[in-house]
């Protein structure tokens, strides 16, 4: 039922999407269209995603994508631009959803970083994850600190070990490094 | 009293360093305060004291080698960090466990989770000034470590799990000492809960102390007793079912005050609870294999990546793990629960007298390297 | 024997006394402890751990004498003595038996509560010239405690002069001759609330000298340890020291106001000597007894919130001391053959 829901909700993210973008989100290599689209999208950033219209059931691989749960563990993937995240983030946090986590990967020989997002929901067995790509040379994604305070820490530590950038953190020194640390362990590069 | 009255008193604050070596921080957390006399006007956690980056280990060492480092993460509750990472593992690479296996992690699971309420449960009225309950409390642990000991090998950092099944079977000294030791501990709790839970001065401490609201706790991502003593009916046991645990009978404690009284009586309870389980396991146990018939030698989950959550004595403990069909981790998350849980510290314990905001700290059940990881 | 020699003498014995029972207090406290957890308590130094106080008076002597860097060093090395010195001096009035007492003024009880009050300075001082913010906060906690408590226990006090019509604690001693039920603690027809006056006075005394639940000045986990947490060795030490000799000092005012001090709950009296020891027996009995309550108290209670603690005070304990007071006016005043 909430993974119904909160898919649909989801999807209707993609509509907005242009399409230069929508085929960079499939092929997960953003780079150039969302280093062009951070500029023009962003302040025309959805807040109010979920409009009357019903969304149609994407059927091309953009949008949010059901998951074998019990082969991976979580019911919805979704792989968004990074500024549409706080816009996802938004209707999750409308549905009561909760952060479980924030975390990094490294994808070292695609040359960039991606920043998981896990969801929970407390009533319902439903996890959502949001996923988006980083050019590893320069990245940057808006915080959603503001939205779920607990995302402070975990982009704290996101920034810690990747040295991703949350634009807009309030606070986004070392958390669980020294407070003077200046290399970002998780990175595949990382020589101690 | 008028606005800049007020402001001016407000400025008159001072900054008080709780930590790293502070007898109520149980570890070496660090807590910046900033105080209004004896009240706390602004609370900031300062974490990594003892950060060892089980993250990238996790990247640099196989699988199964990864195994003893989740014993040495929350060490109060090491096998249910055994079982997070164990049964990740176990999807990524659809390993099938045997029934028998399963019984045998649900009962160790359980005994580990009541020896670390009951260790909170001393720690925590000894963070209240009683120091008395702490001996008792340990007198029974240290039942439940000689149990586990004769099973597992060792006593805090257990290593028990394996891939498809568990290392040792237990035998039948375990069976009745573990009987045993739960009519014991039935006849202990009503003592605990006459000398403790109602004495006027503990009840006055922990009563509307440290309100946590359901918004907050989800706001903060707060699971565990934490969660459930704000009201919040979440447990992983229940809500998303893994291993053999739907097929015990028990009750998840819920409270609605969402204080310290509240998240006090959750783990007072869930000690009945997980005593309950364990008995139906030893009940119903199965015989049979304790790991599969053939041996898991190589690990290689297909590519992809994994989430996988269990319960542990401080809340939802999860494992996300990112594999590149090798025997190594590409990307190992662990997601910890009291993480989360003292997140909202700052938050909760703005404006609190500094022996309630402790009496609040100490609710949280914190295990600093489970934090630091 | 001549009045100085004997004044001499018994300071001496005083000041052992102090020293001596501050140490074996701690024996006991520890051996009480640990029987009422479940353990054994001091076991290695001597039989049954009884020279464990030495060898913890030889280990806090050996330590160096550390003034911390921001600390006031005149303050900070003052400040025990002036929790100790108090203490002792009061022992010198208090009546271990009827002629067992260094001196025997006729305002024993004010001098004893004059010096008491020295004590709180004493800690003020050492928690401010720590400079450690734990220990000004415990100073603060100290002085508050000590002003909202010090006024339940005076008006009981002042109850207790109006029932004897002195101050010298050996007439308040004498007026509970005879059998047990001629103690204060029992004289209903004197006043109605007796037992709740000693009630009052004994969770002062508590209060008083910062025991548990009302430990606020050292309230270990949240302050570390309050106004001593800079305090090195004998410092410590003689903190220490004044903290147990205020323990017996309240308690013995609690045996000698209510409990009848030196008087047997028989009214049997040996004479001379025999008799000198007879009431140290029965004092020291009561005593003891008393402070064995004070240290069960602290094994088995958490402790108090600061705000509960001053809202027991100043909402419970000052009402129900005034209302005894008149009551016990009244009493006196409409029967007065009593």
């Amino acid at each position: 039922m909430m993974l119904a829901k909160i898919k649909e909700a989801l999807a209707e993210l993609y509509e907005e999407i242009p399409a230069a973008a929508e085929t960079a989100a499939a092929e997960a290599v953003p780079e150039e269209a969302a280093a062009e689209q951070a500029d023009a999208a962003i302040p025309e950033a959805p807040e109010e995603a979920g409009t009357e219209e019903e969304a149609e059931e994407p059927v091309a691989p953009p949008g949010p994508k059901e998951t074998d749960y019990v082969a991976t563990g979580y019911h919805l993937d979704t792989a968004l631009p990074p500024e549409k995240i706080v816009a996802a983030v938004e209707i999750l946090n409308r549905e009561d959803f909760f952060l479980e986590t924030i975390t990094g990967v490294d994808w070292i020989d695609a040359q960039q970083l991606e920043v998981v997002y896990d969801f929970n929901h407390f009533d319902e067995n439903c996890r959502v994850v949001l996923r988006s790509m980083l050019d590893r040379s320069k990245p940057e994604i808006p915080t959603i600190s503001d939205i779920y305070q607990g995302a402070n820490w975990h982009e704290r530590e996101t920034h810690d070990f990747f040295g991703i950038v949350f634009t807009g953190h309030p606070n986004l020194e070392p958390l669980l490094l020294p407070e003077d640390a200046d290399f970002h362990p998780l990175l595949k590069d990382f020589k101690a | 009293m008028n606005g800049s009255l007020q402001q001016d008193l407000n400025q008159e604050t001072f900054t008080l360093n709780l930590g790293p070596q502070h007898p109520a921080t149980h570890g070496v957390l660090r807590v910046k305060l900033v105080m209004d006399g004896e009240y706390i006007v602004e609370a900031e956690p300062v974490l990594g004291y003892i950060h060892r980056m089980h993250e990238k280990m996790g990247e640099n060492r196989t699988w199964v080698k990864f195994l003893p480092n989740c014993g040495r993460m929350d060490y109060l509750s090491a096998l249910s960090y055994n079982h997070g990472y164990v049964a990740a593992v176990e999807r990524a690479a659809g390993i099938e466990v045997p029934e028998r296996a399963e019984y045998l992690r649900v009962i160790t699971v359980e005994l580990n989770r009541i020896s670390s309420h009951l260790l909170w449960f001393g720690a925590f009225v000894l963070d209240l000034g009683g120091f008395t309950p702490l001996l008792y409390a340990f007198d029974d642990r240290e039942q439940i470590l000689d149990l586990l000991e004769s099973v597992t090998g060792s006593r805090l950092t257990y290593c028990y799990f394996r891939f498809g099944g568990v290392y040792n079977d237990i035998d039948d000294a375990f069976i009745t000492g573990t009987r045993e030791f739960i009519k014991r501990l039935r006849k202990r709790m009503p003592m605990y809960h006459a000398l403790v839970t109602k004495n006027i001065i503990l009840i006055k401490r922990l009563k509307d102390i440290g309100p946590i609201s359901k918004d907050m706790a989800r706001r903060y991502g707060a699971t565990g007793p934490v969660a459930r003593g704000s009201g919040i009916n979440f447990d992983v046991r229940r809500h998303e079912p893994y291993s053999v645990y739907p097929e015990f009978d028990f009750d998840v404690p819920v409270y609605e005050e969402g204080d310290s009284m509240a998240r006090y009586m959750v783990r007072m309870d869930e000690i009945e609870q997980s005593m309950r389980i364990v008995e139906q396991a030893l009940d119903k146990l199965p015989e049979g294999d304790i790991q599969p018939k053939k041996a898991v030698k190589l690990v290689k989950p297909p590519k992809g990546d994994y989430y996988q959550a269990v319960e542990a004595a401080r809340g939802s403990f999860g494992v996300r793990l990112v594999s590149d069909g090798t025997n190594t981790a590409y990307r190992l998350k662990l997601r910890s629960p009291t993480y989360s849980n003292l997140s909202l510290f700052g938050e909760a314990s703005r404006g609190m007298l500094l022996p309630d905001a402790l009496a609040l700290m100490g609710s949280l059940d914190l295990v600093i390297p489970e934090i630091d990881r | 024997m001549p009045e100085p020699f004997r004044v001499i003498l018994f300071i001496i014995f005083v000041m052992a006394f102090a020293g001596l029972n501050a140490a074996y207090l701690v024996w006991c406290e520890r051996k009480g402890a640990g029987h009422i957890q479940r353990r054994i308590g001091p076991k290695e130094v001597g039989p049954f751990g009884l020279l464990q106080p030495l060898a913890d008076g030889i280990k806090l002597m050996t330590k160096q004498l550390f003034i911390p860097k921001g600390a006031d060093p005149i303050l900070f090395m003052v400040a025990p003595l002036m929790v100790m010195v108090p203490a002792i001096m009061s022992f010198c009035v208090i009546p271990f038996s009827e002629t067992f007492v260094a001196r025997e003024i006729n305002i024993g009880l004010l001098m004893i509560f004059a010096f008491a009050s020295v004590n709180v300075l004493g800690l003020l001082l050492g928690g401010w010239g720590s400079g450690n913010k734990y220990a000004v906060i415990a100073a603060a906690r100290c002085v508050s405690q000590n002003v909202a408590y010090e006024i339940p226990m005076l008006i009981t006090t002042i109850t207790m002069v109006m029932v004897t019509n002195t101050m010298n604690l050996n007439e308040i001693v004498r007026a509970q001759a005879g059998w047990f039920f001629h103690w204060h603690f029992f004289r209903l027809d004197i006043s109605l609330l007796m037992p709740v006056a000693f009630l009052i006075f004994f969770i002062c005394s508590l209060a008083e000298t910062n025991r548990a639940p009302f430990d606020m000045a050292e309230a270990e986990s949240e302050l570390i340890a309050g106004a001593y947490t800079e305090y090195p060795g004998m410092g410590f030490g003689v903190f220490f020291m004044g903290e147990y000799a205020n323990i017996v000092i309240g308690c013995a005012l609690s045996v000698i106001l209510f409990l009848g001090g030196w008087q047997s709950p028989i009214p049997f009296n040996p004479a001379g000597f025999i008799g000198v020891l007879w009431g140290l027996f029965w004092f020291l009995l009561k005593l003891y007894a008393l402070i064995f309550t004070v240290i069960w108290i602290r094994w088995t209670y958490p402790r108090t919130q600061f705000y509960e603690l001053l809202n027991l005070s100043w909402k419970v304990l000052i009402p129900f001391s005034l209302f005894n007071l008149i009551l016990t006016a009244l009493q006196i005043k409409i029967f007065p053959w009593l």
